[in-house]
């Protein structure tokens, strides 16, 4: 899709929904947002049914922002909290079964590959820690196994919270939930280790907590899976509701587990680190 | 084991060399060549044929070749795109993605490797998914074997899929090919399943006419179908063809109930190209007999024989062989069948699955007496003269 699709034919924009006016002449398409423009300008999701005070909404709408060609963009998810509010942002969502969203992204990125040589679309696997590693874990691996250029956005709630607060592999070990009734026995499962024995290219952890470093880490992920190979983000997304977080603590929650266990944390391949180097620096 | 050599800077993929043409020009005009070939074969013919752009391999041996065959086409440069997946969720997850990027996805299992990939395939039809799926039906219920048994064709019958069962290795090479056009057409855009019974097709040769391999079908055109390919390129709207339609209200509900009533009224809109290209949807021997024997698949080749042998005793069989399972040829069967009094439903499996459609496409229609078989499953034969004596039990039970 060009520029130009979105824009509506003369004579008819004023017949658009407001909505879609304001995505045309106030929306991000063709612009580099920064954080500060946050408030300024329409965003790509808006309306979500996300519980209040929801860490996640608040990262998938910084992903939005961050991503570098919405109009070229399509996000994979499955089910579980995150998609709620992705199949609200105004990018082509494929909402598939359990735990498929890393190989339907294989096929998914190799056939947009064939159909547009010309033009790079980029695919966004993008879900819960129970969606990517439990159920999703075989696809995951193998993803990264294959170095498939798309990039992968973990939303790490450390719960099952759509389905009501059970433990998952991302879970701390002790921590009393659904399914767990005496305590998580196993440790969190550390996929930041798997991902760079897989050889994935850009790794990165991160909180939401600084909001133009969340921009900036999307980009770089979804350029590197653009051009060099698989990148992955495993974002701490707090559930409030299963962590029984009070709403107005939900920002405190994220910087103490930020500052305890989560701090940001970059691991670039050699390769992938020339080419952002390069795309930096040319900016600049 | 050989270790990989790189093609040459001046290498030309061997499908650019084909020309494309219709699937009606490729199946019902050009001539053919008479070669004798297993089915893994006649599904590599017809594949080379398909103009295929991607297709994504789990190797469910010792059933079929059929997908490591398409990885030599991939070297040939018949097939654009192609990998080993992680298992079958993964390939039929993949298969469909590619499906959704708007270009031609094929892939091809058996039994076990169906079942495991069936929660990802019984939603193809609802995303409105294009991909052709190559069945090789074998064992999959306990004591596991790896012999034929076409059970796990039953499981699929309610999916909104289209379904084809091929009877020996020329139609597993037509049917092929028609599902890889019918399944593109806008009013239809729906994914296929060409079944076949392992070993007895797969492994065994057979004789296959086939046109040149200097033709392919047309190419899939992306922008044409009835909802739009996942590549963003249309203008951005919130409610996106995958959106999850889970809430607890009448809205959800009738978005739900409309969108797959639309599917299988698709899937019925599909018969009329199935039955241009395959020459009807069922084909009728003696269709004036009031002893009859309706199935499917490699039943048929054995219906075919005992309907020949009955003939040379001067007893008059008819046989409806069914080609398309799904959209089932109702009208056509209830034509076929209206004169019988007695029929025969002879299947490779333990449940019946035909024996069920034809009674229930029957039902208030034909008085004529349905036997509950003959049946043979985990792997069994079907010997002619089987069915020759359920023929004769069934004139003695219902004279």
């Amino acid at each position: 899709m060009s520029l130009d699709t979105i824009k509506p034919s003369p004579g008819f924009l004023e017949h658009l929904p407001i909505e879609y006016q304001d995505l045309v002449n106030h929306g991000q398409y063709g612009k580099k947002m920064k954080a500060s423009d946050m408030g300024k300008f329409k965003e790509l999701i808006e309306e979500h049914p996300m519980c209040a005070g929801c860490a996640m909404t608040l990262f998938i709408r910084l992903v939005f922002i961050g991503l570098p060609n919405p109009e070229h963009s399509v996000i994979v998810g499955t089910a579980g909290c995150g998609r709620l509010a992705i199949s609200q942002g105004n990018v082509p969502f494929i909402y598939g079964n359990y735990g498929d969203t890393n190989s339907t992204a294989s096929g998914l990125k190799r056939g947009l590959e064939l159909r547009f040589p010309n033009q790079k679309k980029d695919v966004i696997a993008m879900c819960g820690d129970g969606g990517l590693v439990d159920i999703g874990f075989q696809g995951l691996m193998h993803s990264w196994f294959r170095n498939e250029k798309f990039a992968t956005i973990m939303l790490d709630n450390e719960v099952y919270g759509n389905t009501g607060g059970q433990e998952s592999g991302m879970t701390l070990k002790g921590k009393v939930l659904k399914m767990a009734p005496r305590g998580k026995v196993d440790e969190k499962m550390d996929v930041m280790g798997l991902a760079k024995v897989a050889g994935v290219d850009y790794i990165a952890r991160i909180a939401p907590t600084n909001p133009g470093r969340v921009l900036r880490t999307v980009r770089r992920a979804i350029l590197v899976a653009r051009e060099i190979g698989s990148s992955y983000i495993q974002a701490y997304t707090s559930c409030n509701i299963e962590y029984s977080i009070p709403t107005p603590d939900v920002m405190k929650d994220a910087f103490d587990i930020e500052k305890e266990r989560y701090g940001f944390e970059e691991i670039v391949s050699d390769r992938a680190k020339k080419f952002l180097d390069e795309v930096e620096k040319k900016k600049k | 084991m050989s270790n990989a050599v790189a093609k040459p800077k001046d290498w030309v993929p061997k499908g650019d060399l084909q020309k494309e043409i219709s699937a009606e020009k490729m199946l019902l005009e050009l001539p053919r060549e008479l070669l004798f070939i297993t089915g893994s074969e006649a599904a590599r013919e017809a594949i080379k044929r398909a103009n295929i752009d991607c297709a994504i391999s789990y190797p469910i041996t010792p059933q079929s070749e059929t997908m490591q065959q398409a990885g030599y086409l991939y070297d040939e440069g018949y097939i654009k795109e192609y990998y080993r997946a992680e298992e079958e969720i993964g390939v039929m997850s993949a298969t469909a993605g590619a499906s959704r990027a708007g270009v031609r996805a094929l892939t091809a299992t058996s039994g076990p490797g169906l079942m495991r990939g069936m929660e990802a395939i019984s939603s193809w039809p609802g995303a409105r998914v294009t991909p052709v799926l190559l069945d090789m039906c074998r064992v999959i219920n306990t004591p596991l074997a790896i012999q034929p048994d076409n059970i796990e064709i039953s499981f699929l019958l309610n999916t909104g899929m289209i379904m084809l069962h091929a009877e020996n290795q020329q139609d597993f090479f037509d049917y092929t090919l028609a599902a890889c056009e019918v399944t593109e057409h806008v009013d239809v855009t729906l994914p296929a399943m060409v079944s076949v019974d392992g070993f007895f097709v797969t492994h065994a040769r057979g004789p296959v006419s086939i046109p040149s391999d200097e033709y392919k079908l047309n190419r899939r055109d992306g922008w044409r179908s009835a909802v739009p390919a996942m590549d963003n390129e249309n203008p951005p709207a919130r409610i996106s063809r995958d959106a999850p339609i889970q809430k607890s209200n009448f809205i959800s509900y009738h978005m739900h109930a409309s969108w797959q009533q639309e599917v299988f009224a698709a899937l019925e809109r599909s018969g009329k190209y199935f039955e241009k290209l395959l020459k009807g949807r069922i084909e009728i021997i003696n269709p004036e007999a009031e002893d009859f024997i309706i199935c499917s698949g490699s039943a048929v080749s054995q219906a075919r024989e005992a309907v020949r042998q009955e003939g040379e005793n001067g007893r008059v069989v008819g046989l409806v062989k069914v080609k398309t399972l799904r959209p089932f040829p109702t009208t056509s069967i209830v034509n076929a069948l209206k004169n019988a009094k007695r029929i025969l439903i002879p299947e490779f499996n333990q449940a019946g699955w035909m024996h069920k459609e034809v009674c229930s496409v029957l039902y208030g229609k034909c008085k004529a007496n349905i036997v509950d078989g003959p049946r043979v499953f985990g792997g069994m034969t079907m010997p002619t003269e089987m069915v020759i004596e359920w023929l004769a039990k069934a004139r003695k039970d219902f004279p």
